[in-house]
């Protein structure tokens, strides 16, 4: 049971996991990401992968629009701007990826910083406005600017090679995703125990009030967008290492979305939720296509309408979450560990 | 001397597309002004009212009436659709942040979209057009008849609807619920049923707006995404000014047939974001809106 | 970071902490401030009375740079900082609190209160998110001074972990005072510190705001309508009318100034200390 804080110094108080129960259940999960993978098959190792990803891609855009209250509806073109620039200088100069993977964090920060530079005259409506077209007319370049991207037919890039091992396998993918996406995420709770991440917040709850306190609103929004795009440019390198196959489209408005509503449904300002909405979203299309697979010898069309329906299922979580749980699934981990706390004195 | 004439003519195209731009239009400015929530899923709501039309026009047609009885059918359901939605979805979030009601319609968008594949599938239909496909003369421009009525339907209705705004006791309730939710209620207003009213002709003229243009081109689910570029047209008309919004939907329209002329089919559509996110930097409040000043 | 400075008696010859130069403001037409000429001398406590609507906040907000005046200059410390933008003028010293608390209500009342000290930091991006030896000493030593300095000195240590938004109002306004002063700054604002407080509350506020000006010298510019307070703990006030300044001095001046008098009780001859003494 949890009632008392028996800490006796102020760094006891101010470190990331207060209880043991947290800290085993952090070592749970790392070691479970050591072991899985080598018992699981190949596909749901990709899928694995794919979670590292989008953790990273939303973890990003939790930073921005979670913490800091920016809306963007541009996070998925920004990971394309992150992807191609690793496929260009991947395919086109032969980059190895360890000047790739930071160039194009660099590149889509900048970026970044550019179509940020809205948020300084307005927000909410306007700024969700601003992203939107600021996703529309990025997926219009890449697709325009055909003598580097090669257009709508894609690029294809060769697999990494790191320390002299070419990465193929799903497994051998898997580890540089998974503990990166580790990294990221840490780096990003870190950010705020520390003065960053409390100006961000500042901003989000009342910013007239933050510039009072000396927080530059110029400074930090600008510095939220260049982090929040940095990690979509990191995002989208992996992706183009892992996808290996590039198309202008995978980067649309509706992977933006998709992003937004995982970081909805996992919770926004929380230190799980990109997690949460990451394993969501990829596990709600995966669950529809085993469904579909038992009954097609029944209806044929089910595999077909596997799209439309998980379509709907998105549009209908991220609807009933704002209306009945604005704080996502995280909220809902919160109470599951305060009742665990409290247990046996819960009524 | 060609050249011109092919300018003039796809001004005058651009023009009367930019009149149907109106229509879709007004149906979110009336839906701001009156809850403050822009609906990103307007031109979705126009895209399944346009199914609707569809349907019953194959349906009348077996019963053997004419096809324009589907027209106040698909009207009527899509209205109910526009109150349904609000009552459902907006309702609830009554109160709540800018950001929950936005994500709302921005949800609605794959929901309805969803729906309309599993029901009707993606591929491309053909709705029967309200005029004859004919081309006319206007001077010696070529016009396209169709485009001709949409554009004169569109502004007629939406003079109507300013009419309706600033004369009539209906009017009065809307903007009063417009400038603050709270004295309205008091004053004896039935706020709910405001909001529900103004979702209720906000869907039946986007219905409408599908209906005129799904005839020029064909109808597909992807139709609805006309509803985005139309934020071009209501962010610089300036939101809450109906003036305004007839201004910039002609000026989009004209703007997007230009830029098809010069540059081609792809920039006409990326040309309305790029306008849009110029109008954000330099003037947010667009050409007639308010200025909103924080009190502190 | 150590800025205790010792404290200066009002003294006439040294160049006011702040000063207000012919300072106007007009908004569409309606002039709100009316070439306001004001100073204020470093390590005084000074209130500005008025009644409603005479330009008092609207004056906070051009010095804490809200707005931009539509004439005159503001000083401080000698310096013009009428063009300076908000957050500099937050990081040369100037602490605000508002008339309807603006804490960050998500936040607990620790951060909020950490948050104050935003511009004694020096931690970057890149620090902070590996959260190595620099970032980390500092956000350690950062705690010990707040609890040490300021939650201890406002009595508060009982909810420093709980979230703003659950406390009761007059803990609020306390933790909106504790977080102004992690600015460490050299001159606070504070809009209504006692409005919709208890008897009790007040009193506690007011023996705040001494202490304050008492062990850290801060000089201390107030807007309240609670006269016993204003009468009690000001060095000087002043009366702000229709945006002009009617009356300034010391209290014991003021409270018999016909001007006042007339401002706040219109045409009715009556003494403005009976007015005090029903508060």
């Amino acid at each position: 049971m949890h009632i008392g804080n028996a800490r006796s110094s102020y760094q006891a108080d101010e470190v990331m996991w207060k209880r043991p129960a947290h800290k085993g259940a952090m070592l749970l999960i790392i070691l479970s990401l050591l072991i899985l993978p080598f018992w699981v098959g190949p596909y749901h190792l990709m899928l694995m992968s794919q979670l590292g990803i989008f953790v990273i891609a939303i973890a990003g855009l939790n930073i921005l629009t979670g913490y800091t209250g920016l809306i963007s509806l541009g996070q998925g073109a920004f990971m394309g701007i992150g992807a191609y620039t690793t496929a260009v200088l991947a395919t086109g100069y032969g980059f190895p990826p360890w000047a790739t993977f930071p160039l194009s964090i660099i590149m889509t920060a900048l970026i970044g910083i550019g179509f940020g530079l809205p948020s300084l005259r307005v927000r909410g409506l306007y700024l969700t406005i601003a992203t939107l077209a600021a996703n529309v007319i990025i997926v219009f370049a890449i697709r325009k600017l055909e003598w580097l991207t090669n257009g709508d037919r894609g690029i294809n890039i060769e697999p990494a090679i790191l320390f002299g091992f070419s990465i193929e396998s799903e497994l051998e993918k898997y580890f540089v995703i998974a503990p990166l996406a580790l990294l990221f995420v840490l780096f990003s709770q870190n950010l705020f125990r520390t003065k960053i991440g409390r100006a961000f917040i500042a901003i989000r709850e009342q910013d007239y009030s933050a510039e009072i306190m000396g927080i530059s609103l110029i400074r930090y929004k600008l510095t939220a967008f260049a982090i929040g795009s940095a990690y979509a440019g990191a995002a989208g390198s992996l992706w183009a290492y892992f996808f290996t196959a590039l198309t202008p489209n995978q980067f649309n408005l509706s992977q933006s979305i998709l992003f937004l509503a995982a970081l909805i449904i996992g919770g926004m300002g929380t230190t799980l939720g990109p997690l949460f909405g990451a394993v969501f979203v990829i596990l709600v299309p995966e669950t529809l296509r085993a469904i579909a697979g038992l009954i097609t010898p029944y209806y044929p069309l089910a595999l077909q309408a596997t799209a439309p329906i998980t379509e709907i299922i998105y549009g209908l979580l991220i609807i009933g979450f704002l209306i009945f749980e604005p704080m996502g699934l995280s909220a809902i981990w919160a109470r599951i560990w305060r009742y665990i706390d409290r247990w046996p004195f819960t009524r | 001397m060609n050249e011109l004439l092919y300018i003039v003519e796809d001004s005058l195209t651009g023009l009367l597309t930019g009149g149907i731009y109106a229509l879709m239009a007004v149906g979110m400015v009336l839906v701001f002004k009156a809850t403050r929530v822009v609906n990103f899923a307007h031109g979705t709501i126009m895209m399944v009212g346009t199914y609707f039309f569809f349907s019953f026009s194959l349906l009348v047609q077996q019963l053997g009436l004419s096809f324009w009885v589907s027209v106040p059918l698909a009207l009527l359901s899509t209205g109910l659709l526009g109150m349904f939605l609000e009552r459902v979805l907006m309702r609830p979030l009554l109160g709540q942040s800018v950001f929950s009601m936005i994500m709302v319609t921005v949800a609605l968008i794959s929901v309805l979209e969803g729906l309309t594949i599993l029901i009707w599938t993606s591929d491309a239909q053909y709705p029967p057009g309200l005029f004859p496909l004919q081309i006319s003369f206007i001077w010696e421009a070529a016009v396209n008849m169709q485009l001709f009525w949409g554009f004169v339907i569109g502004l007629s209705l939406f003079v109507l609807i300013s009419i309706v705004l600033f004369l009539t006791r209906i009017g009065v309730a809307l903007r009063a619920t417009a400038s603050d939710q709270a004295t309205a209620y008091s004053m004896g207003i039935n706020v709910p049923g405001v909001f529900g009213m103004t979702w209720m002709v906000a869907a039946m003229t986007g219905c409408l707006a599908g209906i005129l243009l799904a005839p020029l081109n064909s109808l597909t689910p992807s139709l609805g995404h006309l509803g985005l570029s139309v934020l071009a047209v209501i962010i610089l008309g300036g939101l809450d000014s109906l003036l305004g919004t007839l201004i910039a939907a002609l000026l989009i329209g004209w703007l997007e047939a230009m830029t098809g002329h010069f540059l081609g089919g792809d920039y006409r559509e990326v040309m309305p974001y790029i306008v849009v996110l110029l109008i954000i930097v330099i003037r947010p409040y667009g050409l007639f809106g308010s200025k909103e000043v924080e009190r502190i | 970071m150590n800025s205790t400075q010792p404290k200066v008696k009002t003294n006439q010859d040294r160049e006011p902490l702040l000063r207000v130069d012919s300072l106007s403001i007009a908004f569409g037409g309606v002039q709100a401030l009316n070439n306001l000429e004001l100073e204020i001398q470093s390590g005084t406590i000074s209130s500005i009375i008025g009644p409603n609507g005479a330009g008092k906040t609207t004056f906070f907000n051009l010095v804490s740079g809200f707005y931009q005046p539509t004439g005159g200059e503001i000083f401080f410390r000698g310096q013009s900082i009428t063009s300076l933008p908000g957050h500099k003028r937050g990081a040369l010293g100037i602490a605000r609190t508002f008339q309807n608390i603006a804490l960050f209500r998500g936040m607990s009342v620790l951060d909020n209160i950490k948050l104050g000290a935003h511009s004694h930091l020096k931690t970057g991006v890149f620090g902070a998110g590996i959260y190595i030896r620099l970032a980390q000493h500092e956000e350690l030593q950062l705690r010990e001074t707040i609890e040490r300095e300021i939650i201890d000195f406002l009595e508060i240590d009982h909810i420093r972990n709980a979230p703003v938004s659950g406390l009761p109002y007059g803990l609020q306004k306390r933790v909106e005072l504790a977080r102004a002063l992690a600015m460490r700054p050299s001159m606070m604002l504070l809009d209504e510190p006692v409005a919709g407080m208890n008897r009790e509350e007040r009193e506690d506020t007011a023996r705040f705001i001494l202490d304050i000006q008492e062990q850290w010298g801060t000089t201390i510019l107030l807007v309240d309508h609670d006269m016993g307070m204003v009468m009690d703990i000001s060095d000087q006030v002043f009366v702000f009318n229709f945006g002009e300044l009617i009356a300034a001095g010391k209290p014991e001046i003021i409270q018999s100034d016909p001007a006042v008098i007339e401002a706040y009780l219109g045409r009715e001859k009556s003494d403005i200390s009976r007015h005090i003494k029903t508060q």
